[in-house]
């Protein structure tokens, strides 16, 4: 009799154990369980903010704001050492615009892209552009500024065009595959999807990053010297992705060298030389006397310089 | 005859702990460096990664100065100066006063000269030698831990962040217009090169650790233009120079060190002849087609 009362008592006991130290591990799980979310949070946050904030994949379907996405500049200069590469631009590239930024030689034009795309901090002034912020502008540089050497094939370069649905970590989703097939086929390159970067001509690897930006779907484009060195066929196919990017009202700049192409695609122009010509209508911009102009303007800039060397 | 070849081959590691030791911190070694030797290569940065690896020297200096022979002190220091270096000379190099090459190989002679006459003030010859070459056989446990670890967290990071590394090498413009986080990943990549070089630092000291690093991806860049296959064969290059460097200055009485060094060269030089060869053959094919 004694005994099993005694074993009930120490049943209750431990069974009354049990439930204290089960409520005990949950409180502790709850707290530890709160703290342990808002750090893998913050750690998530953090994470996006500074390793992998391309990833959007939602943005492709959202084309809403493309009306907005233009670039407003104001008093910018862009100094190097302590030269200007050009002072004192004010003005807008207004929203679905297509221009054309020509200049004689060492007038500062790539500068301008530069600091556009955000690549070259301003020395004086500001550049407003909602869509860098966004990750919705895409830079093309002079080709000598990318390593064609690096071993990476076209459909791997063209693929990275759909970063956003990847980012800096995951697997790309299939349908970036399909995209990058469809790229290619539009710029004339299936034939050599598999090759290294390395062994494609000139004008095979502009094609090539002209496929990129079709799968950067960008709302702002930025061009440096895109048809330099490429034959007249090549920049005819790669002048209809321009055009067709204008229809599409995208924002389209460009830095280019040939003035007859600009007077017949280009509906407006910046002519610049270390300081603004002129920024309008490209008729108006490109007058006889504008030219003259700009061509003054770099030759008194570059004696100043020389002077205050000497 | 093979059983006393392969008696030849296991030998030294069976009979000695040290050696070992000294096979285990070279295989981890190889382990991180074959890919981080691949992307420094790929970069065209090997004389930053040379640059790099003299700036550990001062860290590690002071570091013995003021705790001898203390595995801690020699990371840290040696880490801390290595960043320091290499974010100075990236500063050099934005103000853009003289190419990039300059900056680089003045901040290299003197983090040299300064570490070796930091060492000279307090240390012996010994040290200083050691400080140098290293001494692959003097690795400890503790040492190998942190070998091990270094190697480790280099593999778990490049496997993690192999993308924006990469384009980061090829394309920086690109990397930070879709915000993939150009200037972090820029850091972190020297990071991982001044991570491994001071764990190199231990085995093979300041002027060799350089070696283990990018002999083998260069041996590995003469037979393949992808990346993985480079990476996979840095690793496996490193590892053969490995055992064999270690063999040679065990049976020929020779530092193992400088031994491990040649007997990457050597690898280089064959995978140069031989890639070399095979091209020509291949040029030769498409000529007859």
């Amino acid at each position: 009799m004694t005994n099993s009362s005694d074993r009930t008592r120490q049943g209750r006991s431990v069974s009354e154990g049990v439930r204290l130290v089960r409520a005990a591990t949950a409180t502790l799980k709850q707290s530890l369980g709160s703290w342990l979310s808002t750090l893998e949070n913050k750690t998530q946050t953090t994470f996006n903010r500074y390793l992998d904030s391309g990833y959007d994949p939602g943005a492709s379907d959202s084309h809403t704001r493309r009306g907005e996405q233009g670039i407003a500049v104001r008093n910018l200069s862009v100094c190097y050492g302590e030269r200007y590469a050009f002072e004192g631009l004010t003005g807008e590239f207004q929203p679905g615009s297509l221009t054309a930024v020509v200049g004689p030689n060492g007038a500062g034009k790539s500068s301008l892209v530069k600091a556009l795309a955000g690549m070259v901090r301003p020395a004086a002034g500001e550049v407003l552009c909602p869509a860098l912020a966004r990750h919705r502008l895409a830079y093309l540089p002079q080709q000598d500024e990318l390593d064609r050497g690096f071993p990476i094939t076209v459909a791997e370069l063209v693929a990275l065009g759909g970063w956003r649905n990847f980012g800096s970590v995951r697997e790309p989703p299939p349908r970036v595959t399909e995209s990058v097939f469809e790229a290619l086929v539009a710029v004339g390159l299936v034939s050599v999807t598999d090759r290294q970067i390395a062994e494609l001509s000139v004008g095979q690897f502009q094609r090539a990053l002209f496929a990129r930006l079709l799968l950067q779907d960008a709302d702002v484009i930025l061009l440096d010297e895109p048809f330099a060195s490429l034959d007249e066929s090549t920049t005819e196919d790669l002048l209809h992705f321009l055009r067709r990017w204008h229809g599409e009202g995208r924002t389209v700049i460009a830095v280019l060298h040939d003035l007859d192409c600009v007077r017949r695609h280009f509906p407006s122009t910046l002519l610049l030389a270390r300081s603004p010509i002129a920024w309008g209508e490209t008729d108006l911009s490109l007058s006889v006397d504008n030219l003259a102009r700009a061509q003054k303007a770099l030759v008194l800039a570059e004696r100043g310089r020389i002077g205050r060397v000497a | 005859m093979i059983g006393q070849f392969i008696g030849y081959l296991i030998g030294p590691f069976e009979t000695f702990g040290f050696m070992r030791i000294a096979l285990v911190a070279c295989v981890a070694l190889a382990l991180s460096n074959g890919p981080v030797g691949t992307l420094l290569l790929m970069r065209r940065e090997s004389l930053q990664g040379n640059v790099l690896s003299h700036a550990v020297i001062p860290g590690a200096a002071l570091g013995f100065l003021y705790a001898g022979y203390s595995l801690a002190a020699l990371t840290f220091g040696g880490l801390l100066s290595g960043l320091g270096v290499a974010g100075l000379a990236a500063l050099a190099a934005r103000s853009r006063l003289q190419r990039q090459d300059s900056p680089l190989i003045a901040f290299y002679l003197v983090s040299l000269s300064f570490g070796v006459l930091v060492v000279a003030a307090r240390g012996s010859q010994a040290d200083l030698m050691h400080v140098l070459f290293g001494t692959v056989l003097a690795v400890d446990v503790k040492a190998l831990v942190l070998i091990a670890s270094i190697s480790s967290v280099t593999l778990l990071i490049v496997a993690m962040f192999y993308r924006p590394l990469a384009v980061e090498s090829f394309d920086p413009a690109f990397l930070r217009a879709v915000g993939g986080g150009g200037g972090a990943f820029r850091f972190m990549f020297i990071a991982l090169v001044a991570l491994n070089l001071v764990a190199s630092f231990q085995a093979f000291g300041t002027l060799l650790a350089i070696g283990p690093l990018l002999l083998p991806a260069a041996a590995a860049r003469c037979w393949t233009n992808k990346v993985w296959p480079m990476i996979i064969l840095a690793t496996v290059i490193g590892m053969v120079a490995a055992i064999a460097g270690l063999l040679t200055s065990y049976y020929a009485n020779l530092p193992s060190g400088p031994a491990i060094v040649m007997g990457a060269g050597g690898l280089y030089g064959m995978s140069l002849l031989a890639a070399g060869r095979m091209r020509l053959k291949a040029k030769g094919l498409e000529g007859l087609r």
